[in-house]
């Protein structure tokens, strides 16, 4: 019919829109996780996957079994209850093959501030200083061991 | 704190929303408002601002096209954006914009655009050489029937197409109100007026844009301007500019009325933190001044020349008072507390992600795709010379 063959361009035009929505529910076939909308509007398996990912930390349990020194040193000092990868950071792989991996060495002068400067929204009973006045640019660690670090204990033991 | 007065809760310090979400209605507006005023032509069949007509529609394609960015840039991950599309959520009101935008995108403006230049197009594609036959040949998608009942269709499509664009730019503007409109927490937002608010303000903008526009690129191409039609696109300009006006007069005298328990916090802010931008920039710079001058244009009789002028700066003034309009709106809604008890301030980055260089690329971009839209489909009239017989027949 000559309506048609008039028409013909607009044909066209429906199927290049109808190839492009074909094409974004093959994308979408492809690109929507599996388990998506299980139970609702997320991925069913998210928890799964989260469990499946490497572990990073190795626990301080782990640590102290083979550096019994250190853990000696830090047991009776102010830092008892803080972890050993709250400082020394992730450190799972070298737990695991000591020999190929070792730990990066720390610098006591952006770390100590990280958790010790002082600020107003830290609670009063928190030890702080205002790193600027109380160590004069000096490496936190010239002073404190960072293990055991109060300095006015030392002499009493 | 710096820059903090009163009581401000933590999460409120800090501006979330920052200049490129008030580019973004600002962007979308000048689509929407470019696009209902094409319609309107098209539809009422107004033949004086025929020349405006293509020029409207490339307008708003290539705002169309930047307005989705700040909102890009302003995501953490912009590439997630994507999934709103992939696993759709019905009860967002901003999810489903994704497709709103691409309706209007794709099923509105595009194809208006080709049918409209369909013609152009095929001729196009036969007397160039080269990259950009190619190009044309794509876009006749391989069909080369410009016969009379074919473009007779072409005129029929396009204008269902713009009957249902209608309503369309109504809902991609529209929309945009109704995301700040719907936040009740927010009582500088929280207004049922603030979708029609924005549609007003859109067109006005979108109007103005392509007014200026318009006189601009047939000031550059050392064509004459055709004045009958620069008239009939200001005056749509002052009447809408009137409602646009009266509406937000309205919520004022509607929130001044109410006086709410916000009231006294917003009042203060408006005086204060607000003032230049609201009440010098918005009000007085950027609606009452242009609103008089337009109408002067209506009342005096002045000559060409300055009418051209004065059309030129209402323009701008506009442009910049819809601007600030979107400015005090957004940045706002989040200067004061919710506690009613103290104000922030909005520090606006220069050179960063949002900051101000980007919001100025992310403005002049949709010009440079005007630019080589313009190069690409010819708006102006003398290519434009369909049978009469065809456009006779189509109405
Ligand atoms: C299997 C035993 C073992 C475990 C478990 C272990 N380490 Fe080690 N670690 C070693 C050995 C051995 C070395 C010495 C390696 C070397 O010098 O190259 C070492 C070296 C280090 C060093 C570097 C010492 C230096 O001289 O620079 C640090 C820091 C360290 N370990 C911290 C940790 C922490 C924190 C953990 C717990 C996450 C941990 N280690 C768990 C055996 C272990
Ligand atoms: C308060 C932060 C902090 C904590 C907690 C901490 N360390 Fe350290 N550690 C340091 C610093 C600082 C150094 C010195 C710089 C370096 O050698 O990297 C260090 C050095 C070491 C060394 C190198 C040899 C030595 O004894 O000086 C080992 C091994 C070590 N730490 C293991 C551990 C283990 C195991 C734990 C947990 C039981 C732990 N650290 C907890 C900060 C800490
Ligand atoms: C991960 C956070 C953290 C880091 C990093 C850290 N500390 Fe501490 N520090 C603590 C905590 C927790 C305490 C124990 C506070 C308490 O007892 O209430 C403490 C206690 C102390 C004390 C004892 C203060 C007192 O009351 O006498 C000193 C001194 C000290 N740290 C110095 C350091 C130095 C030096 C470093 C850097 C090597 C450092 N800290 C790094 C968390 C940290
Ligand atoms: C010049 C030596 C010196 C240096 C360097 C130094 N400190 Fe101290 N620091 C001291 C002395 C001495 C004390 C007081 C004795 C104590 O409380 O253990 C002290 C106390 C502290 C306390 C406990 C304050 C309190 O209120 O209980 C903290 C926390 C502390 N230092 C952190 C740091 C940090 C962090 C650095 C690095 C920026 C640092 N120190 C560097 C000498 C030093």
């Amino acid at each position: 019919m000559n309506a048609f063959r008039d028409a013909g361009h607009l044909f066209r035009l429906a199927g290049v829109f109808a190839a492009g929505v074909l094409l974004f529910l093959v994308l979408r076939s492809f690109l929507v996780p599996k388990s998506f909308g299980e139970y609702g509007h997320y991925r069913g398996n998210a928890l799964a996957e989260i469990a499946a990912r490497p572990v990073n930390f190795a626990g301080h349990e782990t640590c102290e079994t083979c550096h019994a020194d250190v853990l000696e040193k830090k047991r009776d000092g102010k830092h008892a209850h803080v972890n050993c990868e709250a400082c020394h950071g992730p450190l799972a792989k070298h737990a695991d093959d000591p020999s190929s991996v070792t730990p990066a060495k720390l610098d006591a002068a952006v770390l100590c501030v990280r958790c010790h400067e002082a600020n107003a929204a830290k609670p009063k009973s928190f030890p702080q200083v205002v790193s600027a006045d109380h160590s004069n640019g000096l490496p936190c660690d010239t002073c404190h061991q960072p293990h055991s670090p109060a300095i006015a204990a030392e002499p009493a033991k | 704190m710096q820059g903090v007065e009163g009581f401000m809760y933590p999460n409120e310090v800090e501006l979330q929303w920052s200049v490129l979400i008030v580019l973004y209605p600002f962007l979308t507006g000048l689509v929407a408002g470019a696009f209902i005023l094409a319609s309107l032509e098209r539809v009422f069949n107004v033949e004086a601002v025929k020349p405006t007509y293509r020029l409207a529609l490339l307008t708003a394609l290539a705002f169309l096209l930047i307005a989705p960015l700040p909102l890009q840039l302003h995501l953490g991950h912009p590439e997630r954006s994507f999934e709103m599309y992939l696993t759709p959520h019905t009860t967002s009101a901003m999810a489903m914009f994704g497709f709103v935008y691409l309706w209007y995108l794709m099923a509105v403006l595009v194809l208006e655009i080709w049918l409209d230049y369909r013609r152009d197009i095929v001729l196009l594609s036969q007397s160039t050489t080269g990259v950009t036959r190619l190009i044309y040949r794509a876009m006749t998608l391989g069909s080369s029937n410009i016969s009379e009942r074919a473009l007779h269709i072409d005129e029929r499509a396009g204008w269902l197409i713009t009957v249902i664009g209608i309503p369309s730019a109504f809902l991609l503007h529209g929309y945009v109100g109704f995301i700040f409109g719907s936040i009740k927490a927010n009582p500088w937002w929280s207004s049922p007026l603030m979708p029609v608010v924005f549609i007003f303000s859109a067109m006005v903008s979108g109007i103005a844009t392509v007014m200026l526009v318009y006189m601009f690129l047939t000031w550059s191409r050392k064509q004459t301007i055709d004045m009958r039609c620069v008239d009939t696109v200001a005056r749509y300009l002052f009447y809408i500019f009137i409602i646009d006006f009266t509406l937000e007069m309205l919520d004022l005298i509607h929130r001044i009325y109410e006086s709410d328990e916000s009231f006294r916090s917003l009042d203060f802010m408006v005086h204060t933190k607000l003032y230049v931008s609201h009440i010098v920039v918005q009000i007085f710079l950027g609606t009452v001044t242009p609103i008089l001058l337009l109408g002067a244009t209506q009342v005096l009789n002045l000559t060409d020349r300055a009418r051209k002028r004065i059309y030129g700066l209402a323009g701008c003034l506009t442009l910049i008072g819809i601007f600030a309009m979107r400015w005090n709106v957004v940045i706002g809604g989040q200067l004061f507390s919710k506690s009613f008890l103290g104000y922030t301030t909005y520090k606006m980055g220069l050179v960063t992600r949002e900051g101000l260089l980007t919001a100025i690329v992310l403005t002049v971009l949709p010009l440079v795709i005007l630019w080589v839209l313009v190069k690409l489909l010819p708006p102006w009239p003398e290519r434009h010379t369909r049978p009469d017989s065809v456009i006779a027949h189509a109405r």
